[in-house]
């Protein structure tokens, strides 16, 4: 369905001399450096899966984004979706997907929602019954008749995003590019939307590739991630395998009824303590949670314990704050991996 | 047809959503076609004392001003999308153009349309047509033919010159300004006949950016003054095709521009 080979790209970016006399010399002399916003990433989806294509602010998300609708042509490397190449097919390409850029709207400023939608149906030759069809079907899933005939203008956040979602969707693309699409919404918001894309993932087997921050979004939708630093790929699989990557430590938090004075557990290190709240960082390998409750409980009387699995934003932040490359991170983890075959063989 | 029928969709939806302000729609007719007759008093002004310019008389002139204004006018109002292209580059909104399955030519062009500008139309028009009935231009269908045609010629020629503007966003962002000395600075200058300005400044005109080609040249043949000018009747006769190779090239200019687009934000 899309496939991406070294894709790279690389800007251009211009040093701007300050003041007057530095603009006048700017006019005649240039100087440049090379931004690397995409390097050789390779990576391929099928037909029917949920992508997150995740990483920090400036990582080449958006960049890629752009590249495989055609927006941006790349500096080297191949890319198809569909079959077609985006920046050579861009017409033909464009038929079959669909784009929402959460940070802004590709509907018609000053006109209200229907007539963006009848000007698509124009713009795509989206025969008559289908564009029926899905106008009351997205009208039941994400309740835009309320405001179709309000102008984009005057939309809320909320609405502007259904409405841009919707809209992605009304000439049954196979694939739909959703770049921050629950960027500054509400909890309600959100909700509404992810149902709403997993709806038609699992009944219109539409692909989608989701560009992110949130990472509630991609628990909630992606099976799939692909992780993207410094323009360079860095983790490609299971959403699962990342967070087992990643959270070999968990976090569990015990309220005791009386104050102990020594509330030490083996296996475990306290982390945080405060009147009766202490906190255990504990590895799963070296002791189960059911095992650590079933110990705190034989020797304490508690009030509440809960167990948090770190998310996975902030894995990923002290992975980058460790200067730790997820590559080193692997290679530890396969180091792991091997040890605990062994000892088990 | 389906471009066709698309374009005067998104002409009908520009045009009501212009009308919803009409107190200043109606305003901007006025001053605009008030400051256009401003604009040729200041010429008849000029008449008034030295009565004729290098063997061209006050309507004469005032014919090759209806002319470029004409064309000028149409330009603006159909060619405003690429006029304004400089916002969509900066904003970004070229991005959404790119994900739709048309071309982006035609989807720049048809973005806008600036129906205000009938009010200079109308000015440019009604000094074409004062213009005819106090000269004696002898009307042939060849000529009416052939009047029109420059008229559309002369369009294309100034939606050229927008195009050139707006590819140039591809790579500065802003709007190169240099192209307002050729569109506004074209109207003032192709207002009076070549035969004032100098050789070089002629030349310039003529082959590199064909504005003479539009306008002087086909109001020379129209009012048989080609003889009397000394230029060779087999260029006056082609001159109008100028306007449209010119267009045309502006065109693969921009197609090579998109290629360049390097969006917002990475």
């Amino acid at each position: 369905m899309i496939e991406v080979e070294n894709l790279s790209k690389t800007f251009k970016v211009y040093r701007h001399r300050k003041g007057f006399f530095g603009s006048f010399v700017n006019l005649f002399s240039r100087k440049h450096r090379i931004v690397h916003a995409v390097d050789s990433v390779s990576f391929s989806i099928q037909r029917g899966e949920v992508v997150g294509y995740l990483g920090p602010n400036g990582a080449g998300k958006s960049t890629t984004i752009k590249m495989l609708t055609g927006i941006l042509v790349p500096t080297s490397g191949g890319v198809t979706v569909n079959g077609y190449i985006p920046h050579r097919q861009r017409k033909e390409n464009a038929k079959h997907i669909g784009v929402v850029f959460g940070q802004r709207s590709h509907l018609w400023f000053d006109l209200p929602v229907q007539e963006s939608f009848e000007l698509l149906q124009r713009i795509y030759r989206i025969p008559q019954v289908q564009y029926n069809q899905n106008v009351e079907m997205f009208d039941a899933l994400l309740n835009i008749g309320k405001f179709f005939r309000t102008p984009v203008r005057q939309l809320s956040l909320g609405q502007r995003m259904r409405a841009d979602i919707a809209a992605a969707l009304l000439h049954n693309p196979e694939v739909l590019f959703l770049d921050e699409p629950t960027i500054g919404l509400d909890v309600v918001a959100k909700a509404r939307i992810r149902e709403f894309i997993q709806q038609i993932n699992t009944e219109r087997q539409v692909t989608v590739v989701l560009t992110t921050h949130d990472l509630d979004d991609v628990e909630k939708l992606c099976k799939r991630v692909i992780l993207i630093d410094k323009a360079r790929l860095c983790f490609d699989g299971e959403l699962v395998a990342l967070r087992r990557l990643l959270s070999t430590e968990r976090i569990l938090s015990v309220d005791y009824a009386e104050t102990y004075s020594d509330i030490s557990i083996p296996k475990t290190n306290i982390t945080y303590q405060e009147g009766n709240r202490v906190q255990y960082r504990f590895s799963p390998e070296e002791i189960s949670t059911a095992d650590l409750i079933g110990a705190i409980l034989q020797k304490f009387k508690i009030v509440d314990i809960s167990v948090q699995e770190p998310d996975i934003e902030e894995l990923i932040k002290t992975v980058y704050e460790d200067n730790l490359t997820l590559e080193q991170k692997f290679a530890e983890a396969d180091a792991i991996d091997l040890t605990n075959r062994k000892s088990m063989g | 047809m389906y471009h066709l029928s698309l374009y005067l969709h998104f002409v009908k939806l520009r045009i009501r959503s212009q009308m919803e302000y009409r107190f200043s729609f109606v305003f901007d007719l006025f001053s605009q076609a008030s400051i256009a007759v401003i604009d040729f008093f200041m010429i008849a002004l000029l008449f008034n004392r030295f009565k004729e310019l290098a063997g061209w008389s006050l309507w004469e002139v005032g014919f090759l001003y209806g002319m470029i204004g004409v064309c000028f006018a149409v330009a603006e109002m159909v060619g405003r999308g690429f006029d304004v292209f400089q916002n969509s580059v900066v904003r970004g909104d070229f991005d959404t153009i790119l994900i739709r399955p048309v071309g982006t030519f035609f989807q720049v062009f048809s973005h806008d349309f600036l129906l205000r500008r009938v009010g200079r139309f109308s000015q440019a028009f009604v000094i074409l047509l004062i213009a005819n009935s106090q000269l004696t231009i002898s009307w042939s269908f060849v000529k009416v033919g052939y009047l029109l045609v420059s008229l559309v010629s002369g369009t294309c020629f100034f939606i050229g010159l927008f195009v050139i503007g707006a590819t140039s966003c591809f790579w500065t962002i802003q709007s190169i300004e240099i192209i307002n000395i050729f569109t506004n600075g074209g109207v003032f200058m192709g207002s009076y006949p070549f035969s004032i300005y100098r050789h070089w400044f002629r030349h310039f005109f003529t082959f590199i950016v064909p504005l003479a080609c539009v306008n002087y040249f086909p109001a020379l043949f129209l009012m048989e003054k080609v003889t009397s000018s000394g230029v060779s009747s087999f260029g006056v006769h082609l001159a109008p095709i100028a306007g449209f190779l010119f267009l045309g090239i502006t065109m693969l200019f921009w197609r090579w521009g998109v290629l360049h687009y390097q969006s917002t934000g990475h």
